[in-house]
């Protein structure tokens, strides 16, 4: 009789994979006290250039973006720590460019900036700029906790050809070396960034575009909703840190 | 499917390694250890060097997410390495490697990709000729 020894094999193989996989699943959010901006991964240069106002290539965006600002007026210290923010006209939170061109749509009927322009970056930049070294502060509420969830169950699903979760890496192996770049914690302190490897100021959306192409997975198109999950998910796990905007990057 | 079956012969040919190696060649052959080198160590084909280091003095920039590739050939037989390459998650179901034979189960695949596995059988072949000549 050769089958009935493989079948409580088989049942042993499929029950240590089921709790291999339950194990993975709940694996290690990193604990609050043990987050890390990617800055403090960064050589000291980088972290020169972000320090100085007069090296950070970021100002040079958060310049035009106050002289595009200043054509109107308005009060906006603190508000890119609050962002994904619940927009009742949508239905869903809306992430910080979405909400720069809603307002020039509604209220000044001017047309929306195309995502990555240097127009709706400067603007980003510039708004994003009065909140540094503010605590990150995104509102979860029974509105929000929909799309915070969409945004974890994303961030911990594996994707691409490379069949890779943002968490594999971002959770568990920060501090170690993808190729020779430092893998860090994945918290969107710096938003938007002047990264090296752009030669330009950049989007979190961008970034998040640019990880799961790495993985070999379809990309979200700019502005798709499950981008914005993202976001939320991202800066809800980034709470309370401080906003460094504009942040320099390699 | 081809995979599954394949897999699943694996690991039905019999006693005490079959769990833990793929013993025969997926193309019937041996691979050019010389073409698995040249493998490994591109990065947008073989992928490996993003995530282990190797015996490459040549290649700067080396992951260290991974084992070092250095003396896979004594740590791991022909077989073994075979099955670490069709399909590490059998050895760790967490395992960040990718299964390099795999075209199905997976999500959101880009459509450059689709349907294809990393690498077809005959690069795998080749990769694991060259791995098994790392012997220290």
């Amino acid at each position: 009789m050769p089958g009935p020894p493989a079948l409580p094999l088989r049942r042993f193989v499929v029950t240590v994979i089921m709790a291999a996989i339950a194990a993975s699943a709940v694996a290690a959010e990193i604990p609050r006290a043990e987050r890390r901006s990617g800055y403090d991964l960064m050589g000291r240069e980088t972290r020169a250039m972000q320090d100085d106002d007069t090296a950070n290539p970021g100002m040079l965006f958060v310049l035009d973006g106050e002289s595009l600002w200043k054509k109107k007026t308005g009060a906006v210290k603190g508000v890119a720590a609050r962002y994904p923010a619940f927009d009742a006209r949508e239905g869903r939170p809306i992430d910080l460019e979405q909400r720069i061109n809603r307002c020039r749509v509604d209220r000044q009927q001017a047309p929306a900036l195309a995502w990555e322009s240097r127009d709706l970056l400067a603007l980003t930049a510039y708004v994003a700029r009065q909140s540094r070294g503010l605590p990150i502060d995104v509102t979860i509420d029974a509105r929000t906790q929909p799309f915070l969830d969409a945004g974890r169950a994303a961030f911990h699903r594996r994707q691409g050809q490379i069949n890779l979760s943002c968490s594999q890496c971002h959770d568990d192996l920060w501090g170690r070396k993808l190729a020779g770049s430092v893998i860090p914690q994945a918290h969107p302190t710096g938003y938007p960034i002047y990264r090296l490897e752009w030669q330009s100021l950049g989007s979190l959306q961008r970034r998040l575009r640019n990880c799961l192409i790495g993985t070999r997975a379809e990309a979200y198109e700019f502005g798709a909703p499950e981008l914005v999950d993202l976001e939320l998910y991202l800066m809800w796990r980034a709470q309370g840190m401080k906003l460094e905007s504009p942040g320099v990057r390699p | 499917m081809a995979l599954a079956v394949l897999v699943f012969m694996a690991a039905m040919s019999g006693a005490g390694r079959a769990e833990d190696a793929i013993e025969q060649p997926l193309t019937g052959a041996r691979g050019d250890a010389a073409r698995g080198r040249a493998i490994v160590t591109n990065r947008s084909v073989g992928l490996c060097l993003l995530c282990h280091s190797g015996p490459f003095p040549e290649e700067r920039f080396q992951g260290n997410l991974a084992p070092d590739l250095k003396g896979a050939g004594s740590r791991s037989s022909e077989g073994q390495l075979r099955l670490r390459i069709v399909d590490p998650a059998r050895i760790n179901p967490a395992t960040i490697m990718p299964a390099y034979h795999q075209i199905e189960g997976l999500t959101r695949v880009a459509p450059a990709y689709r349907g294809k596995p990393i690498l077809t059988a005959e690069q795998i072949e080749d990769v694991v000729a060259f791995l098994t000549t790392l012997k220290d």
